[in-house]
């Protein structure tokens, strides 16, 4: 998972406290090992300092005070840039093209267009791949292989999203909980 | 090594121009309420291999079978070597299917009855070349599958690779213009399927025919050229014509 982007998609929703930014990419991202406040804050801090995000307002009330931030332009067009670029395709990808579909659906971008580009990407590395195969020596050849079936399981999730995505955006943007 | 070192440059040469062998524009195809085709262009260049994706009943054997002559689409031109060919009867479509297509399907659709030979030799027939000359084609085509020794054996006699790499040296003893492969590999295991598409890309290699695939499966996509995907009735992706 990228944070730093995931960050960057949940602020294009609105601004948000670094606390609340914490739950909520706990909530899509990574249910299964929550990221570190610190890790939170320090990305927040490094997207500040590259004017990607901007502090929103400070709240002072019981407890430590708390800083809003909201994203710029800046900010909006490196999500953009991020989201419409196929990452180069390699083995075990699921976490970062996960990212990118849910991040597109709770920003509302639409997904077709970034499932077809990951796919073409992926298929492009396959068919790199799959001529390798053909002129090289048997070890390498199985290393081909091995890339080649893990990419393939890549896309074969590729499409099953792709085919869900209608659920998956009635789930992610379905508000079950709201930011504080 | 890592996988990064696992680069060669693309197989495509994208730069030199080709004629297009077979186009197809804006093609509408109904099946009772079903809409399968909503406007698809397609283009396939003189020996380009173009894989067909998408979900089930997204249109894509639809689409095979548009460009192929089997089906005549309501609306939208298809042409082949420049003629106009969906305006065409049935007769005059059956001799082109015969004479200038080749054909691969999922499970290779043999006659059980007769031998390799004689399966491979079939279209030749049909087209009424002498049966001494047919049945010398065949054994080349079988040999060039890798086939040798197979040539008296039944499809009931072979294994799923054998028989499938037979339909396929079928589909290329006529010499055709364009081969048309449904699911080629979906009825075989990783290593036969590997082995029929090897085969089939590199007989089709320096002869000048074109493929088209259908196909779900990236790594048979993945010896095509490049890939087009049909998702409700419509072509989309990097790779659509």
């Amino acid at each position: 998972m990228s944070v730093p982007h995931a960050v960057l998609g949940l602020l294009q929703q609105g601004p948000r406290h670094g606390y609340d930014l914490k739950r909520l990419v706990d909530r899509y991202f990574a249910p299964d090992h929550p990221v570190a406040f610190a890790q939170i804050y320090s990305t927040l801090a490094r997207l500040e300092g590259r004017g990607r995000v901007r502090l929103d307002g400070v709240e002072q009330a019981e407890g430590p005070e708390r800083r809003r931030y909201a994203i710029t332009d800046e900010g909006v067009s490196e999500l953009d840039r991020w989201i419409g670029s196929p990452l180069h395709p390699e083995p075990h990808l699921q976490a970062a093209l996960f990212t990118k579909v849910v991040l597109a659906i709770l920003t509302r971008r639409p997904v077709a267009p970034i499932v077809d580009a990951e796919r073409h990407a992926h298929l492009e590395r396959m068919r790199e791949l799959t001529a390798l195969r053909r002129t090289a020596s048997l070890p390498v050849g199985l290393l081909a292989d091995y890339a080649l079936f893990h990419l393939e399981a890549d896309l074969r999730w590729l499409d099953l999203t792709a085919a869900r995505v209608e659920d998956l955006r009635r789930d992610v943007l379905e508000p079950r909980e709201t930011s504080r | 090594m890592t996988l990064a070192t696992l680069s060669v440059p693309n197989a495509v040469d994208g730069t030199v121009p080709r004629p297009a062998i077979l186009a197809a524009t804006d093609l509408h195809k109904r099946f009772g309420g079903t809409h399968a085709l909503r406007g698809i262009d397609f283009r396939l260049l003189a020996g380009e291999i173009v894989a067909v994706m998408g979900p089930s009943g997204s249109g894509k054997s639809t689409l095979l079978h548009c460009l192929a002559g089997i089906l005549r689409p309501d609306t939208g031109s298809v042409t082949f070597d420049g003629q106009r060919i969906d305006d065409l009867g049935e007769a005059e479509r059956s001799r082109l299917r015969r004479t200038a297509f080749g054909f691969v399907f999922q499970f290779g659709q043999l006659v059980p009855e007769l031998t390799a030979l004689e399966n491979v030799a079939l279209p030749l027939l049909l087209g009424n070349t002498r049966r001494h000359d047919a049945e010398g084609r065949a054994a080349d085509s079988l040999a060039a599958l890798g086939l040798l020794g197979l040539e008296h054996r039944r499809p009931g006699d072979m294994s799923g690779g054998q028989a499938q790499r037979v339909a396929v040296a079928r589909a290329l003893v006529t010499e055709p213009a364009v081969i048309f492969a449904d699911e080629p590999t979906g009825s075989l295991d990783s290593l036969a399927g590997e082995q029929v598409m090897e085969l089939l890309t590199a007989a089709v290699g320096s002869s000048g025919t074109g493929v088209v695939i259908v196909t779900h499966e990236p790594r048979v996509a993945a010896y095509a050229h490049r890939e087009v995907i049909v998702r409700d009735g419509r072509a989309s992706g990097p790779g659509a014509a």
